[in-house]
């Protein structure tokens, strides 16, 4: 059994569809711990300890956030300037988090076929998550495949229902156990 | 003196002063000089409005040297005297000794006898704090080294006037009274009861100031009255003066001792900002009655005997002053910068003439000559010293160092003054030093003035809206003033006065209202906040949540009303003389604001999109 710490992150939660569906297909379980950033830190205050601390505890760090301007939103970035710390999450003595895992699940306005080498964007989400990558990696994390959700403008209801039971069985599998 | 004629000297004396004293202040000569040519021209050589009538003038306006020294104490604070220990007792100590030993051997050779040559020397080896600071000031060389140094020398001359003026009546060979115009109380006592009723006297003055004085000073504070204030500031140098006169001992000495002792009060700034007025008129008055009692004739008769004496003097000075320059290793031009300043006789020594003219060690046709000529040195140090910048200065110039040292001789002043320390400035002020910015509080409330006390703040009493409370406060180093006054009225006068007088210092106004914010701009305060304006948004950004709101949106939506309340603000401003167009402005700023509001909250109709999602479609 391993423990999922997801982070939300969306500075207009209120207007994405897409994410809320994400956010609502979440099972409950003691082994996921839910952490919304842009409502714990609306002044962009991080507290460096008490997330720290958060992530020890867990296994998976998981973030959910849409894709802008081919990254994550302007919070997240500045979580990850903060809190992987020189001597916490690598440098000297840094080894806090070695073994843990790191996946990203993204919404993109955009549609798949935008994100290949002849599409409107002319290059892959993985090559645009390449920074990413490298973060987890220099931490000593696993990096995983990204769970994506494209083309979320053009989604209708049932789309949306696929795409939430996919997520469903995306989280289970990452905790390694049956829940329905 | 019946009263009309009380009326017309009074008439005479203020008009001759506001006449001279401008005008000498023009000519860079300082108000010493210009109180004391007005006392010339008004005396009984030139026009002779007055007659003889200066002498008994003197006795009154002696008065206001007490008053000086009282003020003189109130700004001895015992961790200035420690820090300056060094250039105090070194600098300041030999510049006294050698000056007076130096001059007392000229006048020895001259034919004095010893007793008047040390006297003479005492006081020729005083310099004018108030032409040497007011230079020193102007020309921003306070904190220069020979600025440190001047600042050392002068403070020790003042110290020293205490013991000079025990040391006099010794001096004397005349049979004199000790008190020259009235019979102290315990003249007839055995001398060992002398000695220890003055101690009781001076020993009870120090109770009084340390434990009584708080207490029936924030009494009086409490009445709220300022005119009772003041008269309790006069009615307390006069007791002290009166009580140690009755015992025998200067009344100059005894103010001295109550000013030291309340140096370190509350009160002090402002005690100091109510004696200033009486303080400086009685002085000018001094001055005045020094000049009309002159003996002109006599400096008419032998002109170059003067001049000598004036450059002998000076020249006598400030090669002493030179000399411990270069033992206390001052760079060269400031050095001669330092010994020219302090090259001219104090103020003092004209209280000090009187006195021995009173004792009997000096005759009057030698005090004659020596007032002018000290006049003379007063009036010349402007002119030296313009002379040296414009010549010698500028090929010596080692620049007056950038970086302070350590021993930094004049008072750091804060940069920030809060005047008001009610809710909103004690919050302020709490976040200002949790930040260590050294500030400087004034407030007229005695109750809470005590309180914050105990907290270790240090804070002054005082009525804020008085400039020369300010002054005292350090305002002239200030680079802030924050006004947070509850009295609108209190408020606009503040800020009135330190923007005409201060107009480089940046105003932080509190307002309590929309009304008063618009006042404030209105006396051209640039950074205004309304007291419960964040508050109140902050509050409602919280009842957002409440709501169900995301904290950042939220957030947002507190930033994004804050920012738009600016700007109606300033728009509003122009029209709020015209009650309809403002009205109709308002209105339509307001659903503006609504709408504006609804878009980001995400309740608009035209569902808002990531916008740069639009463009991938």
């Amino acid at each position: 059994m391993s423990k999922i710490l997801i982070f939300l992150v969306h500075p207009s939660l209120e207007k994405s569809k897409a994410n809320q569906m994400l956010l609502d297909s979440i099972p409950n379980s003691q082994d996921i711990t839910l952490h919304d950033l842009y409502e714990e830190y609306p002044g962009f205050t991080i507290n460096v300890k008490a997330e720290q601390n958060l992530i020890e505890s867990h296994d998976i760090l998981l973030f959910q956030h849409p894709l802008y301007w081919y990254s994550c939103p302007p919070l997240m970035k500045l979580w990850i300037d903060l809190v992987l710390e020189d001597g916490w999450a690598y440098g000297r003595g840094g080894n806090q988090l070695l073994g843990k895992k790191w996946v990203q699940v993204i919404t993109t306005g955009g549609s798949k076929e935008a994100y290949t080498k002849g599409g409107f964007h002319g290059f892959t989400p993985d090559e645009f998550l390449l920074p990413f990558r490298r973060t987890a990696e220099l931490c000593g994390m696993e990096y995983l495949q990204p769970f994506l959700v494209q083309g979320t403008f053009e989604l209708n209801e049932l789309d949306l229902q696929k795409e939430s039971n996919r997520y469903l069985l995306f989280i289970n599998s990452l905790l390694g156990g049956i829940y329905g | 003196m019946d009263e009309s004629s009380f009326f017309i000297q009074a008439l005479i004396y203020l008009s001759s002063a506001i006449i001279m004293v401008p005008i000498a202040n023009r000519l860079g000569l300082g108000s010493v000089l210009g109180y004391l040519i007005a006392g010339i021209v008004i005396g009984p050589f030139v026009f002779g409005f007055v007659g003889t009538e200066g002498k008994d003038m003197l006795h009154f306006a002696e008065f206001g040297v007490v008053m000086m020294l009282f003020a003189i104490g109130l700004e001895l604070e015992l961790d200035l005297l420690l820090r300056l220990k060094f250039w105090l007792l070194g600098l300041g100590g030999l510049q006294l000794v050698l000056t007076a030993a130096v001059t007392a051997s000229f006048c020895i050779g001259f034919g004095f006898g010893w007793k008047p040559a040390l006297a003479l020397g005492l006081i020729l080896s005083l310099s004018s704090t108030a032409i040497v600071l007011q230079t020193l000031k102007e020309k921003g060389l306070m904190k220069s080294i020979s600025g440190q140094a001047s600042f050392s020398v002068l403070l020790f001359q003042d110290m020293a006037v205490i013991p000079i003026l025990a040391i006099f009546p010794m001096l004397s060979d005349a049979e004199v009274l000790p008190s020259a115009n009235h019979h102290s109380l315990i003249e007839d006592f055995p001398g060992y009861l002398k000695t220890l009723v003055v101690l009781s006297v001076v020993v009870g003055i120090i109770l009084v100031g340390k434990y009584l004085l708080g207490p029936f000073f924030r009494l009086l504070a409490k009445s709220g009255n300022r005119e009772i204030f003041t008269g309790a500031s006069l009615l307390l140098v006069i007791a002290i003066s009166v009580l140690m006169g009755a015992v025998g001992v200067s009344a100059a000495l005894g103010t001295f001792l109550g000013g030291v002792v309340l140096a370190s009060s509350e009160f002090r700034h402002e005690l100091e900002s109510n004696i200033e007025p009486f303080k400086g008129l009685l002085l000018g008055l001094f001055f005045l009655s020094v000049g009309a009692s002159m003996d002109i004739p006599i400096v008419m008769q032998s002109p170059t005997k003067v001049l000598g004496i004036v450059f002998g003097i000076i020249f006598l000075k400030a090669v002493v002053l030179f000399v411990l320059g270069m033992i206390f290793r001052l760079p060269l031009d400031q050095n001669l910068y330092f010994s020219l300043a302090l090259s001219q006789v104090g103020e003092f020594s004209f209280v000090l003439f009187g006195y021995s003219a009173g004792l009997g060690i000096l005759e009057e046709s030698s005090i004659d000559l020596l007032v002018a000529s000290v006049a003379l040195s007063m009036a010349l140090t402007p002119i030296l010293l313009l002379l040296y910048e414009k010549t010698i200065f500028g090929f010596l110039e080692s620049k007056i160092p950038k970086k302070q040292t350590e021993q930094d001789i004049h008072k750091q002043e804060n940069p920030v003054i809060i005047c008001g320390f009610g809710r909103f400035g004690n919050m302020l002020g709490r976040f200002l030093r949790s930040n260590g910015i050294a500030i400087t509080i004034l407030d007229f409330d005695a109750d809470r003035v005590e309180m914050l006390g105990r907290f270790g703040f240090k804070v002054y009493f005082g009525d804020a809206t008085r400039l020369e409370l300010l002054e005292a406060a350090g305002l002239e180093h200030a680079k802030i003033v924050v006004a947070a006054l509850d009295n609108p009225e209190k408020q606009a006068e503040l800020i009135r006065n330190v923007s005409l007088h201060y107009p480089n210092i940046k105003i932080v106004a509190r307002a309590g209202d929309r009304e008063e914010a618009y006042d404030l701009k209105e006396l051209g305060v640039q950074y205004i906040y309304r007291e419960t304006r964040e508050t109140a948004v902050l509050m409602g950004r919280d009842v957002l949540r409440l709501l169900g709101t995301r904290s950042h949106t939220a957030e947002k939506a507190k930033n994004l009303f804050l920012k738009h309340d600016d700007e109606t603000f300033h728009e509003l401003f122009d029209l709020r003389k015209d009650r309809v167009q403002y009205m109709s402005l308002a209105k339509q700023r307001n659903a503006e604001l609504e709408r504006l509001m609804l878009v980001d909250l995400g309740q608009e109709e035209e569902l808002e999109r990531d916008s740069w999602s639009e463009m991938e479609r």
